[in-house]
């Protein structure tokens, strides 16, 4: 009797089945509501309200910038300092952003979760475009430091910044997809990725040089470290934003093969966002019961 | 009242809405939260979850047009099947298929953001209930009238009364372009006259040939608005037929 039916013939469909990331693009109306939702209720009952999303930067950069470039000098070996701790910075914190929301998306959303079927995937990508929102007046700042200080316009700049913007957003959705997952069934998730990301700040050049890292570490460690998705994308957010406004000054040499390693990183982030979403669909069943 | 399709019928040239076939459904409930409690419960041989049986080996067959009740007493596994049905939980066995847009009425107002606008929140649960932004246009004027919310509209909804909250969330559902409604105790939403009103188009939307899978423990109301009754107890279908005889198989169990 019942068998005669079947998903995909007669229009028949087995509910609660989706294609991942491909349905996301069927569902991009409310997608970009639920972005919107997420810009509009951030700063909910703020006064400051997206004011937060240039004063919290501003304040980790005057951290920083005296810690690091007055008291321990970074300031004379590294020129224009302030737009290269800064270039860094913004993608670090996009990256953090971004990974942190779509982590916690799931769980957040839980009512939704357990009464409607919807892509659920729908969440942290939802939550990542909030960052990329917020990161947009940060890169804003940003280019007029960089400007101010004698930037001048370069296709390499411009193709640094992209693919480093695309690397650090397809690395972070990946390991939300991943996080926000097993964050349903065990909250220890979004504790580790705050670890994460205390390593993520240190782990790659934004608060000192390339130049410490090549001579205090081995060959082979050197390699490891720039193995790390983040560390190509903090030094493309260099080549867009700081080496444009040294105008041939001496400066001290970046990373070698950093083209070669720009493209290991992002691989590895599109390997991690496959990962990812094969996590969250085998896992996804159980996302109602366990929240 | 048109006589009641009998499940599983394979003669017509209609197809049914819902198939369910063989189903089973177990809970497991962890009592753990953590890795550190799996780990240790692991090392120390503590049983960590406990099954529940929530049903087993269903099958229910829902043609096209049909208003069918689920029947049952708290804990017989029809929510759980409408869950099912609408796809937020999957089956551990058997299959389950649908056909058209299934738009479930379950737990009105799962999507609503207490610091959005009443029209915000209109736009966003119709599009988490499947809508397109062109049909969300084309129906807000009706779905802000039914709901009787009026200026309050551009109001953020966290200074709405329940009442309104309710009426607002409900009317969104209610106007949501679909084939296949899933009710699950919704009405008990409102005041009377709204009720009324709810129940008028609910009605409404049967007229229209629209399948409906309601379930309520109002019997008189899932009388008079459905056709078939399907009695479950303890996660297995015990009858399956007209109503009136659902209704009277249920109270035999007493």
């Amino acid at each position: 009797m019942t068998s005669t039916y079947h998903a995909g013939a007669q229009g028949f469909v087995s509910p609660g089945h989706s294609r991942g990331l491909i349905d996301v693009v069927r569902y991009r109306y409310l997608l970009r509501l639920l972005v919107r939702k997420g810009i509009q209720t951030r700063y909910h009952g703020s006064v400051l309200g997206w004011t937060w999303s240039y004063v919290k930067p501003a304040a980790q950069f005057f951290v920083y910038f005296f810690a690091l470039g007055v008291f321990l000098g970074l300031n004379k070996g590294v020129p224009n300092f302030p737009v290269y701790l800064f270039s860094g910075m913004v993608v670090i914190n996009l990256f953090g952003e971004a990974f942190t929301n779509a982590t916690r998306s799931i769980v957040d959303n839980g009512p939704l979760v357990q009464k409607i079927y919807l892509p659920r995937e729908l969440f942290p990508l939802a939550a990542v475009f909030v960052a990329f929102v917020h990161f947009l007046p940060q890169v804003a700042v940003l280019f007029i430091g960089a400007l101010v200080t004698g930037w001048v316009p370069s296709l390499v700049a411009v193709l640094a910044f992209v693919l480093g913007v695309i690397i650090v957003t397809v690395l972070s959705t990946g390991l939300g997809l991943l996080f926000g997952a097993v964050n349903t069934s065990f909250r220890d998730a979004q504790n580790l990725v705050e670890l994460f990301l205390l390593f993520a700040t240190w782990a790659s050049p934004v608060l000192y040089h390339w130049q410490s890292v090549s001579s205090a570490l081995p060959r082979w460690a050197q390699t490891v470290y720039l193995l790390n998705p983040l560390t190509p994308a903090v030094e493309l957010m260099h080549i867009a934003f700081w080496s444009p406004t040294l105008h041939g000054q001496q400066q001290p040499g970046g990373p070698p093969n950093l083209l070669l390693f720009s493209l290991i990183a992002l691989l590895t982030s599109i390997v991690l966002l496959i990962v990812g979403q094969l996590t969250f669909r085998r896992l996804e069943g159980r996302f109602a019961q366990d929240l | 009242m048109t006589s009641p399709a009998t499940p599983g019928d394979p003669g017509g040239t209609r197809l049914p809405s819902i198939v369910v076939s063989d189903v089973t459904k177990t809970f497991k409930l962890r009592h753990t939260h953590s890795f550190k409690e799996a780990f240790l419960g692991f090392i120390r041989h503590k049983t960590l979850s406990t099954t529940f049986s929530a049903l087993s080996h269903v099958s229910v067959e829902i043609q096209e047009g049909e208003s069918v009740a689920l029947l049952g007493y708290n804990g017989s596994g029809k929510s759980t099947l409408l869950k099912l049905i609408s796809g937020v939980l999957l089956p551990d066995k058997g299959r389950i298929l649908t056909r058209g847009r299934v738009a479930g009425l379950i737990e009105v107002g799962a999507g609503f953001h207490p610091d959005l606008t009443g029209r915000d929140n209109v736009y966003l649960n119709a599009a988490i209930l499947g809508m397109s932004r062109k049909e969300i246009d084309a129906r807000f004027d009706d779905i802000v009238e039914f709901s009787e919310i009026g200026e309050f509209i551009d109001t953020e909804v966290k200074h709405y009364s329940s009442g309104m909250f309710l009426r607002l969330a409900f009317s969104v559902a209610i106007h949501t372009e679909l084939d296949v409604l899933l009710v699950d105790e919704i009405l008990a939403v409102g005041d009377a006259p709204f009720r009324a009103k709810c129940e008028v188009r609910i009605r409404e939307l049967i007229q229209q040939g629209k399948t409906m899978v309601v379930v309520s423990h109002d019997l008189p109301m899932v009388s008079s608005l459905c056709e078939r009754g399907v009695v479950l107890r303890n996660g297995q279908v015990t009858f399956d037929g007209r109503i009136d005889e659902a209704v009277a198989a249920l109270s035999e169990h007493d």
